[in-house]
């Protein structure tokens, strides 16, 4: 796919994203982390009831020749995990805002949403 | 004297003038005068070809060989029969010279034989996943502790008395350093490991649980059971084992072990004074993402053509650097293309003709010497004896030509009279009862 | 449409020319009593179904290794110019010596007294590795260059401990070859990252910043992963040594300095060799290698275990060698016996065939032949598109960029290395080491002609040309290998890393 940021998301700067639904928010990695890791071959997903914080790596994706670990953007409890994604880890390449979604986290601190940047701040960032 | 090199004078002043400097001396201005050496090397003269070869040949002779004595000494290693195809194909540059394969389109060959011998070592230990080989045997011991620690994140380990002392001296030093600690399971009245005694030993923070199949007295080990004690806290059970018994005994994947590792000598390999050989290593399916070193795997080029690539690298120091799952990088490649080769020799019907072989011999061989066993049970490979004064039993044997076996008391203190005897298909009956005429002998008090 | 008629046809396994019934192993006749088997092991022990190994005949055994053979490309047969690996010249010799049945065939436990041969060679090398390394204190056990590294930290670990300290982090530059980091956790130590200069070097601030109380060990390689020397070696040792930290010397580039500088000399404390880099010992498409240490007088009583020893002469006998055990303050056993003798007999070979002067012209020439080809590799053609990473004058081997080959031509380093292959040479190093763009690692080695180092540089030329005309071609390559570029991910996403086992049918 095209390169591309969905103006609806928030972005954190280890190229990770997060949609946000009241309460729960899905995590994701960006197009510019996919692109640059090339092919994803594995992703070992955290266990659901583990819990996530911001800034810190939650779980890894790999390439043939990289492991990259994922960071999350958020703080919060994993309700769902993308378990579609051990067998096929390429929808992370072909539609990382979608079906290559990585993990679902009720959060536990809202306030840190005001950290996190909007799509043209993320562009910026990449520039 | 380096022969090995071609720059003549001629060549030596071109390659100085497209280089733009004056001298070779020139090329190594950025080394401080303070650290060079300033002298030749405190080495002997170099030698031509002939006189390096005359030099290791007087070396060599000066060493009592396999060939030079009949020996019954294994403990680890063994005078297996090497076909004459293993030194063959082995001989080939072709095998002998190409580094890791890195480039697969150019190394097929070698991934491919990686690929076949994956395949024998998950067969002799019924555990479906192998890599391409790790060092030897008692390093393979303390690998599978390093996937025990990246698994369970526990820091105990448990070792039965029965593994061979190498390798449970070479566990203790890993573990200083992956931070762990290494408890030890004795042996019982029949030179097995005592099951209750391990099963006292794990605990909520026991790693992994350590046996040997045979055991290093060669008694065959009840491993569904010590299995069992070994698990039951969500320890993983490794078992070190012999890879030709095992063409007779079931194998340890069938009983519960979570992984299988040994040393290889015996498929193919000379005794080289105890190197190199090769380590194997082989787990359940679970642990793939985290066993040690290469594993090669099969996969298509761009025309749709088979081919064989070195795979799940990510695994690997080069990839996840402080993070690898160990920091093995050269291997024992050319050690593992010699078993693979030796196992297609020996083939399917070969390894239990093989096995059962030895197991007569090492029972005809127990009895034949008539002394007390101190593994009365089972034994497949080896056996060991208390031979009353064992110094006059050995002077005896090696003036008869014989060795006779392996000193138990250098390594177990509580069997300070035995005696370790080990067969191999190249040991016959005729050997056998020469030994047990001698250690016999001894037993009737003959003088020395 | 092919006009090779073979073209279509598919490798295949030992597995899959398997035969029920054939065989090539004929047992030696059961000159025992031939005891059913159920008397002599309990049914719990006994083997259900034997291991599905292949049922082939020697002749087909035969023609199924040579057949893979000629699918494998080896150093006897092209260049091999692969970055940090010293892929020199295997000599002959060395593998009848090796062979010779009072090394091949002596057992690892045999007397001291009736191995004495054995002993001494080892000795004899442990000798000159320590007048070569200027340590003087070595354990010839470690497997493998990441195995010495590990003995390196742990001796390290004893020694800091016997003075009642415990330290926690281990430095390493960000050059560092990946064994260094995977070691360092290994051994139960926290990796700590070192800059690197401008000018290729220790960035020396950088060093002084993390220098402290807590760290253990620095690992550094010199010339380092670049094939730069760190002229600053003296000032790195003194900050190291400063903080009661010890030194360590990773020796994968010692083919550069043989005779001309020694680690011990500049400031290290322990080095481990690479058997298999500078001293000869085939690669074997994977190992097996060798990876001795050599320490100082401070670490000496932490060594593994057992040493060689030797006894000195008297009442008219010669001297004795031996192995001793006894060291109470020894990390204990890294392994089974004592190391791998089988390389050990080659290096000790190579050592005597070449002697002190050898040695000094082997990493003479091979700096020289490095030099060589960097010079050439220069031409203003090739350098605008693979420009030198650090243009400085290099020891045994250097790094080009494919930023150049990336931007202006729209090659990878990849494409080219592949091209290479239809070339008939081997590519350098590719990717590595990870702060250069791009990475190419060439070490030609000494045992390289001009000739084959002129025609080296001429293949780069074209292959670099012939992109400027058409990218496709080298973004397509190898073309005349037995398979082209494989899915590395289709391999790695579902792994098939055994023959699949035999279903009924």
């Amino acid at each position: 796919m095209a390169e591309t940021y969905p103006e609806d998301l928030k972005y954190h700067p280890e190229h990770d994203w997060a949609r946000i639904e009241g309460d729960v928010a899905t995590f994701g990695v960006t197009w510019y982390a996919q692109d640059a890791l090339g092919e994803v071959v594995f992703y070992d997903p955290p266990a659901v009831g583990s819990t996530v914080a911001k800034d810190a790596a939650y779980a890894e994706v790999e390439s043939v020749k990289a492991v990259s670990d994922v960071f999350a953007p958020l703080s919060g409890e994993i309700v769902e995990v993308n378990e579609a994604l051990a067998d096929a880890p390429e929808r992370i390449n072909d539609d990382p805002y979608g079906d290559g979604w990585l993990v679902k986290v009720r959060l536990s601190d809202p306030a840190e949403l005001d950290a996190l940047l909007d799509v043209a701040a993320y562009r910026d960032l990449l520039t | 004297m380096s022969r090995y090199t071609s720059a003549t004078d001629a060549d030596r002043r071109a390659m100085l003038d497209a280089i733009g400097v004056g001298s070779v001396d020139d090329l190594f201005a950025e080394i401080p005068e303070s650290v060079r050496l300033g002298r030749p090397l405190d080495l002997p003269a170099g030698m031509a070809e002939q006189d390096v070869h005359e030099h290791l040949s007087e070396l060599a002779a000066r060493n009592v060989d396999c060939d030079a004595e009949t020996s019954f000494l294994g403990a680890g290693m063994y005078d297996h029969y090497v076909p004459a195809l293993v030194d063959s194909i082995l001989s080939r540059s072709e095998f002998l010279t190409p580094y890791t394969p890195y480039q697969p389109e150019i190394s097929q060959g070698g991934l491919q034989v990686m690929f076949e011998y994956q395949t024998a070592i998950s067969e002799l230990t019924g555990l479906p996943v192998s890599n391409a080989s790790v060092y030897e045997g008692p390093s393979a011991v303390a690998a599978a502790a390093y996937l025990a620690k990246l698994e369970t994140r526990r820091g105990g380990l448990v070792v039965s008395r029965g593994v061979h002392p190498h390798a449970r001296e070479t566990l203790a030093t890993h573990a200083a350093g992956y931070g762990m600690t290494v408890s030890e399971a004795g042996l019982d009245a029949a030179g097995a490991t005592d099951v209750d005694a391990l099963a006292a030993l794990v605990d909520d923070d026991t790693a992994a649980v350590f046996v040997a199949q045979p055991n290093f007295l060669g008694t065959v080990e009840e491993l569904g059971a010590l299995g069992e004690a070994a698990k039951r806290t969500g320890a993983l059970f490794v078992v070190a084992a012999d890879p030709i018994p095992l063409g007779i005994l079931e194998p340890p994947g069938a009983l519960g072990a979570d992984v299988c590792v040994g040393e290889g000598q015996t498929l193919g390999n000379r005794l080289d004074f105890g190197g190199p050989s090769f380590g194997f290593f082989a787990a359940a399916e679970r642990f793939i993402r985290k066993l040690p070193g290469r594993i090669a795997g099969e996969t298509r080029d761009v025309d749709g053509k088979r081919g064989f690539v070195l795979t799940l690298q990510t695994r690997e120091q080069h990839i996840r650097r402080e993070k690898a799952t160990h920091n093995i990088c050269t291997a024992q490649a050319l050690n593992a293309l010699a078993g693979t080769i030796y196992l297609s020799w020996l083939g399917r019907r070969g390894l239990v003709e093989l096995g059962e072989l030895l197991l007569r011999r090492t029972h005809y061989a127990r009895e034949a010497v008539g002394l007390e066993a101190i593994n009365p049970g089972p034994v497949v490979r080896e056996f060991a004896v208390r031979v009353p004064d064992l110094d006059a039993a050995l002077a005896r044997a090696r003036a008869a030509g014989i060795n006779p076996g392996y000193r138990l008391g250098r390594d177990y203190p509580e069997y300070g009279d035995g005696l370790l005897v080990a067969l191999t298909e190249r040991r016959t009956r005729a050997d056998i009862d020469r030994l047990a005429a001698v250690l016999g002998g001894v037993r009737e008090g003959a003088p020395a | 449409m092919s006009v090779d008629p073979r073209a279509g046809r598919e490798t295949e396994t030992i597995y899959e020319k398997s035969v029920a019934g054939r065989r090539a192993f004929v047992a030696p006749e059961c000159d025992v009593p031939e005891v059913p088997v159920e008397e002599l092991l309990p049914d719990w022990a006994r083997r259900g179904e034997p291991a599905a190994l292949p049922e082939v005949s020697e002749p087909e055994i035969v023609r199924h290794f040579n057949g893979l053979s000629k699918r494998n490309f080896d150093l006897d047969t092209g260049f091999y110019p692969l970055g940090s690996c010293t892929m020199k010249h295997n000599p002959k010799l060395h593998e009848r010596v090796a062979a010779l049945p009072g090394h091949a065939r002596l057992h690892p436990l045999q007397d001291a007294e009736l191995a004495q041969g054995a002993l001494e060679l080892m000795f004899n090398l442990q000798s000159a590795l320590g007048e070569i390394a200027g340590l003087p204190h070595v354990s010839l056990q470690p497997s493998a260059g990441s195995h010495g590294e590990l003995a390196g930290l742990l001796v390290t670990r004893a020694y800091h401990e016997d003075r009642g300290e415990r330290r926690t982090k281990v430095l390493t530059p960000d050059t560092a070859h990946g064994t260094n980091p995977a070691t360092v956790t290994m051994a139960g130590y926290e990796v700590v990252k070192v800059g690197t200069a401008p000018d290729g070097g220790v960035d020396l601030d950088d060093l002084r910043a993390k220098a402290d109380d807590d760290v253990a060990c620095l690992m550094l390689t010199n010339p380092n992963t670049l094939g730069l020397f760190d002229s600053n070696i003296e000032e790195i040792a003194a900050i190291v040594h400063g903080v009661g930290a010890t030194l360590y010397y990773d020796g994968a580039n010692l083919n550069a300095v043989m005779g001309i500088s020694r680690p011990g000399d500049m400031g290290f404390d322990i080095v481990h060799f690479n058997l298999h880099k500078s001293f000869t010992q085939p690669h074997g498409g994977g190992g097996p290698g060798a990876g001795p240490i050599a320490v100082s007088e401070r670490i000496e009583p932490f060594l593994p275990r057992p040493q060689v020893v030797r006894i000195p002469s008297e009442n008219g006998h010669g001297p004795r060698y031996n192995l001793d055990h006894d060291r109470p303050k020894s990390i204990g056993k890294l392994r089974g016996f004592q190391g791998n003798f089988g390389v050990f007999v080659r290096s000790y070979a190579y050592i005597r065939s070449l002697g002190a002067e050898g040695l000094r012209e082997a990493s003479e020439t091979a700096v020289l032949n490095a030099n060589y080809l960097r010079a050439l590799l220069a031409a203003p053609e090739i350098a605008e598109h693979l420009p030198i990473a650090f243009d400085r004058t290099c020891m045994h081997e250097f790094v080009l960029s494919g930023r150049g080959a990336r931007d202006r031509l729209g090659i990878k380093t990849l494409d080219i290395a592949k091209r290479m292959l239809d070339h008939g040479v081997h590519p350098p190093t590719v990717y590595f080491p990870l702060l250069v763009d791009e990475a190419l690692m060439i070490e030609p080695t000494e045992t390289e002609t001009k000739e084959t180092l002129d025609e080296f540089a001429q293949i780069v030329a074209a292959i670099l040309a012939e992109a400027a005309e058409d990218p496709e071609i080298a973004r397509n390559a190898p073309y005349t290998t037995p398979v082209r570029r494989l899915d590395e991910a289709a391999a790695a996403k579902h792994p098939v890393v055994r023959q699949p086992a035999a279903t009924d049918s």
